[in-house]
């Protein structure tokens, strides 16, 4: 018997090696494909590079609270505010006009990009313990009401702390990335308008994070993530601390935030604390729900789409329209006609995404690419002889207990 | 310190009106969080729409603040009444065609079905009336007249010295219209048997199924409660403020949804206790402690409001007035 199991093991861990060695080729062919983009882009004239940057960073935040939400399961509806403090903290360390600065109290050393940046990460993960500290106690709604209030108090601070923050105008001539010398005398620069710099330098911090995150979710603190978001009883009594793990998800979720405000900051050079409203947290776990909570790559797609949906596409489905407005010539649909040439779907653009998401709930709700265990996790336990749709009952005790957010245990 | 007592009362009767209507809406959250456990996102749009709602029926109408004064009253209850009567529906509407579906999905599916329906709700009411804030008829004077009732009294008079009281008809119009809603709801929830069935069903909904009670209609009247709670409270907020615009729903959903979890979601007392807290809170911190405290000013207190949740809610994890539940295996 023994040996069946062990060469059962030796088996699975082969396959599992197998898959993650194909995972991480597709990945890889992926990232090649990606980075070739500003090629597309200039050959085919789309100019379509500074969309893409933003969308990058959104994927990155998406990243992020699908650490906090889909491993963990901790609701965070105030993810925004880790955003904010990543951004306002290179601002304060880079800008001459920072009040930092101008007191003298950064040294000089971490008034350039690269220190603010690392500096800003961990600043960020700070503020993830010390806003999910007082969570802890909480379940389900409790908790996404509190961090939704600290979505609230934080950009509200940045406003109206003007003494420090320079209120809503924000603060400008935040650093960029130091050029990077070539042989040969020329030079890898970041300004805002070099686009295809700043677009290879965003895919590679997504690629890192990428990397991050998943081999958090298979460490050790992944698993414990994992336990917690499925019992938490049961994973306190098999011996999780669970008050570390979770004021782990907190500060490396918002570490991944804090890491995007702060590269973002870089590239639009300027803070303000409008930038940073409740819309954008909900945008963000609205990308992380659409892709397939708690499956990384399927979050990655799920920010894709909205990004380019919210940033590209409801702009550049105004040309098709007006064509077709434009070509109504019988008069009965005149009206139409004319609304169709003067109507301008940017304008729509909520209009359609929250029609997408209540379609895309209704017909997926588990989103596009549901994670595997958790589908596995969310309608399993077959064995005692039943399944999740037995008869037409109003609902379904046991997936209610194992629901994502559950009070219940 | 010389505590200005006519301010006090004036804010303190402002406070009392706001939280009056944010206790309205925060009874359509905790109503259908109770039954369902779905914080219903939309909810704050089911209230700007009843405010929508209701201009237009007075804009139809064509009765100004010139009509004679039984055609005013008259017109508001009508419109009270339409609106409560529209947003019921569309509330109802909404569960039916979102949420419904949902009932076994992962938590959060409904949860962000919620969220875009707030977003298409917003988006139908920028092409309802546009994008910029629009004004109502003035159908309330809203001029404030002083009483010397704090004079009369020889107690009173000794504590407040020349202080009056300034009351706004409008103030006392807010406080006159949610009050009795409150009753009659807290009468409909514990006194009828439709209301004993709601409340079975928060309790435990397959023991209410075993019982006979049918789910799905106990639900629907839960929705059909909460909205007409809301079209009330934004017919009366669009009177109040004599102002509406498409956003107006986000502010006070979320006083409300914050109410709602202060004084424990799920607990129809507690969202009208934390209701009346926030309203209190809102109208002091825009006005009054800005005479003791320098600097501080209606931009503080969204984060005074959200820092005294946190607050609340890490000493008492399960709001004012929520049960503890312990946890269960």
């Amino acid at each position: 018997m023994a040996t069946t199991h062990a060469s059962r093991a030796e088996q699975w861990f082969s396959e599992r090696q197998g898959e993650q060695r194909k995972r991480l080729n597709t990945v890889l062919i992926g990232a090649a494909i990606v980075a070739l983009y500003p090629l597309f882009d200039s050959l085919l004239g789309l100019g379509l590079l500074g969309s893409w940057i933003p969308i990058f960073v959104f994927v990155i935040l998406a990243m992020g609270l699908n650490v906090v939400v889909g491993y963990a399961g901790l609701l965070d509806l105030g993810y925004v505010a880790f955003f904010v403090i990543g951004a306002y903290a290179n601002a304060f360390m880079t800008s001459p006009s920072s009040w930092f600065v101008i007191n003298g109290w950064i040294p000089e050393f971490l008034q350039s990009f690269w220190p603010a940046m690392a500096l800003s990460w961990i600043i960020a993960a700070i503020f993830g313990v010390i806003l999910g500290a007082p969570t802890l106690r909480l379940r389900g709604d409790y908790l996404a009401i509190v961090t939704l209030g600290f979505g609230e108090i934080v950009p509200d601070f940045f406003t109206n702390a003007a003494a420090i923050t320079r209120g809503p105008q924000g603060i400008g001539q935040i650093a960029k990335p130091p050029s990077i010398p070539l042989p040969g005398g020329r030079e890898i620069s970041f300004a805002t308008t070099d686009q295809w710099n700043w677009f290879w330098l965003i895919l590679v911090v997504g690629i890192v994070s990428l990397f991050m995150i998943t081999r958090l979710y298979d460490s050790r603190l992944g698993r414990s993530w994992q336990a917690i978001r499925e019992d938490e009883i049961a994973a306190a009594s098999m011996g999780i601390n669970t008050v570390k793990a979770k004021l782990w998800a907190f500060a490396l979720g918002a570490s991944f935030s804090g890491f995007a405000g702060s590269v973002y900051a870089g590239y639009v050079r300027v803070v303000y604390p409008d930038q940073f409203q409740f819309s954008v947290s909900i945008i963000i776990l609205a990308m992380v729900i659409l892709g397939g909570i708690g499956n990384i790559y399927g979050v990655i797609i799920g920010a894709l789409i909205i990004g380019s949906f919210d940033r590209i596409l409801a702009d550049a489905l105004n040309t098709p329209l007006h064509w077709l407005g434009e070509r109504i010539t019988w008069e009965p649909l005149a009206w139409l006609g004319d609304f169709m040439v003067n109507h301008s779907v940017t304008s729509d653009r909520f209009l359609i995404f929250g029609l997408a998401l209540v379609l895309i709930m209704i017909l997926r709700p588990g989103g596009l690419f549901p994670s595997e265990q958790r589908a596995a996790e969310l309608t399993g336990d077959d064995e005692d002889g039943t399944s999740a749709d037995d008869g037409d009952e109003l609902y379904d005790a046991r997936q209610r207990d194992g629901q994502l957010v559950g009070e219940r245990a | 310190m010389n505590v200005e007592w006519t301010q006090f009362f004036q804010y303190l009767i402002i406070g009392l009106a706001s939280g009056s209507l944010i206790a309205l809406i925060a009874l359509g959250y905790t109503l259908v969080y109770g039954i369902i456990e779905l914080i219903n996102f939309a909810h704050g749009e089911v209230f700007m729409m009843g405010a929508f709602f209701a201009t237009t029926v007075v804009l139809v109408s064509g009765v100004t603040d010139e009509s004679s004064g039984a055609l005013i009253v008259g017109m508001l209850i009508l419109s009270l009444v339409l609106a409560m009567i529209f947003s019921a529906a569309l509330n109802v509407g909404i569960d039916r065609v979102a949420y419904r579906r949902l009932r076994s999905a992962p938590r959060l599916a409904p949860l962000i079905a919620a969220i875009g329906m707030s977003f298409i709700l917003q988006n139908i009411a920028i092409y309802w009336r546009g994008s910029n804030p629009f004004t109502a008829p003035d159908l309330i004077p809203r001029e404030y007249r002083t009483y010397n009732v704090l004079q009369e009294w020889p107690v009173l008079r000794d504590w407040f010295a020349d202080s009056t009281l300034r009351l706004r008809l409008l103030d006392l119009f807010v406080i006159g219209v949610t009050i009795p809603l409150l009753v009659l709801l807290s009468w409909f929830v514990y006194r009828t048997r439709i209301g004993t069935a709601m409340r079975a069903t928060a309790q435990d909904r397959d023991a209410a199924a075993l019982m006979g009670i049918d789910i799905n209609r106990t639900i629907g009247i839960a929705f059909v409660l909460g909205g007409a709670l809301a079209g009330a409270a934004g017919m009366v907020a669009l009177f109040y403020n004599n102002s509406g615009r498409f956003q107006m729903g986000f502010q006070y959903g979320l006083y409300a949804f914050t109410a709602a979890v202060l004084g424990g979601i799920g607990n129809l007392a507690g969202a009208v206790v934390g209701g009346f807290l926030i309203g209190l809170i809102w109208s002091f911190s825009d006005g009054f402690v800005g005479n003791y405290i320098g600097g501080w000013g209606s931009q503080w207190t969204n984060s005074l409001i959200f820092g005294i949740l946190i607050l609340v809610l890490v000493f008492r994890p399960s709001g004012l007035l929520g049960q503890e539940t312990p946890d269960k295996v």
